[in-house]
C-alpha cells in the first residue's frame, strides 16, 4: 500500500451533490467515505488517481457489525 | 504470504488493519467485493492469498465473498458459516442456548398473532428485535399491548419478509451499561464497558465505552459463546442483571472496535492482524507439507 502523500492539490475534489470543494487532509483509500462541509452529503472515494467520489450508498439492511 | 481484506466501505477500522498488516511486513490487497468476478470453477487470483479477513459491512456480501473464497480452500476469518450464524440472531440464540451459554430468554414467532401472544407470555416490558440488524436499529421495548400492536402491525406492513419473524426477547434491567468483549480465537483481549443514558447502548447509537477487566470466569463465557457460533474474530455482547448474572446478548462476526483501543490500550487492530498471519502460516505449512 503506498502511504505517501501526494501533491495537496491532488486531494482537492469537488462534490457531485453541491459542487463545494471538499479537501481530504490525507491519502484516501479507494472505497473510503468523507463528508462534504458544504451539504454534508456522505461521499466515497471511488478513485485515487485521478480523485473521484461519489455520492456514498446509504445505509442498508444488512450493514453491521 | 499474501492476506486478502475484503471490504466495501472502508472504515477507520479497515485503515487501521491494513496498516497494521503493512507494520509486520505482511503483503496484503484490500479487495472490494463489489469489483471482483468470481468464476465458481477456477480459482484464478484467488489462490495466491494465503488468508482472507472478511471486514465487508453488509453481511450478504460477507457470506457470498467468503463462500467463494472457502470454496478453493483458503482460510477465512471469519468463515461464512460464522458470519450467517452471528448475522441472525435466531440462529447465535439457537446456538448459545444449544451450548448451555448464559442468554435472554427469548421467544420466536412467525405470525402477527402469534407474536402478540409471544410477547404477553414473555411479559412487559420486553424487546422486539429484528432477526437480521445491526447497530442497534430497530430495536423496540414494548411497555404494553397497545404498542405491541403497534410495533407488530408496523412489521407485517412495512417490513420484508425477514420482519415476519418475530424475535422477542425478555427485558434486562441492566445498570444503564452493558459489556463488549472482543475475542480472538479463544483469547479475550479486550473489554469495554457501554453506557449510556438510553436503554440502547450501542456505541453507534451514543453510547460511551470504557474500560473493564474481564474476570477469569467471564473470559470463560464468553470462550464458550464465541465457540458455540463457530470461533473466529468476534465481539461479544453481554448485559448484567440486578442479580449479578451476565447473560450473553449477541456475537458479532464483523466487529467495530475504533472507539475501543483508546480506552482499553489494547492493539485490536495489530491483535486481529497476528491471527490472520498465524492462520495463513498454518494453511501454508498444511499446503506445503
Amino acid at each position: 500500500m503506498n502511504t505517501q502523500t501526494p501533491n495537496p492539490s491532488a486531494l482537492i475534489v469537488e462534490c457531485p451533490s453541491c459542487a463545494d470543494t471538499v479537501t481530504l487532509t490525507r491519502r484516501p483509500l479507494c472505497g473510503e467515505v468523507v463528508r462534504c462541509g458544504g451539504c454534508a452529503v456522505e461521499l466515497e472515494v471511488v478513485s485515487i488517481e485521478p480523485l473521484r467520489v461519489e455520492e456514498a450508498p446509504q445505509v442498508q439492511e444488512d450493514w453491521g457489525e | 504470504m499474501r492476506i486478502a481484506i475484503l471490504h466495501s466501505r472502508i472504515r477507520v477500522e479497515e485503515r487501521l488493519l491494513a496498516e497494521s498488516f503493512q507494520a509486520r511486513g505482511i503483503a496484503f490487497d484490500l479487495l472490494d467485493v463489489r469489483q471482483a468476478v468470481f468464476d465458481i470453477h477456477e480459482p484464478g487470483g484467488l489462490t495466491e492469498y494465503d488468508a482472507v479477513l472478511e471486514r465487508c459491512i453488509s453481511q450478504t456480501q460477507a457470506v457470498a465473498a467468503t463462500r467463494l473464497f472457502e470454496r478453493f480452500g483458503i482460510p477465512c476469518i471469519n468463515t461464512p458459516a460464522v458470519i450467517e450464524t452471528c448475522g441472525d440472531k435466531l440462529t447465535t440464540s439457537l446456538r448459545l442456548a444449544e451450548s448451555g451459554v448464559p442468554t435472554p430468554r427469548v421467544r420466536i414467532a412467525l405470525g402477527g398473532d402469534s407474536a402478540l401472544h409471544a410477547v404477553e407470555q414473555m411479559g412487559y416490558p420486553c424487546v422486539l428485535k429484528p432477526a437480521t440488524g445491526s447497530w442497534g436499529r430497530l430495536l423496540a421495548r414494548v411497555h404494553d399491548r397497545d404498542a405491541a400492536e403497534a410495533v407488530i402491525e408496523h412489521k407485517e406492513t412495512l417490513g420484508g419478509p425477514q420482519h415476519g419473524i418475530f424475535y422477542v426477547q425478555e427485558f434486562i434491567d441492566k445498570p444503564g451499561r452493558d459489556l463488549r468483549v472482543f475475542m480472538v480465537g479463544d483469547e479475550a483481549i479486550a473489554g469495554i464497558v457501554r453506557e449510556s443514558e438510553h436503554w440502547i447502548t450501542n456505541t453507534a447509537r451514543g453510547g460511551r465505552a470504557g474500560r473493564f477487566d474481564i474476570s477469569a470466569d467471564l473470559a470463560a463465557v464468553c470462550r464458550s459463546a464465541a465457540r458455540a457460533v463457530g470461533g473466529g474474530i468476534l465481539a461479544i455482547d453481554l448485559l448484567e442483571t440486578r442479580g449479578g448474572e451476565v447473560l450473553v446478548s449477541e456475537v458479532n462476526h464483523t466487529m467495530e472496535f475504533r472507539n475501543s483501543i483508546q480506552p482499553t490500550g489494547v492493539d485490536i487492530p495489530g491483535r486481529i492482524a497476528d491471527f490472520v498471519i498465524a492462520a495463513a502460516q498454518a494453511n501454508a505449512e498444511t499446503i506445503h507439507a
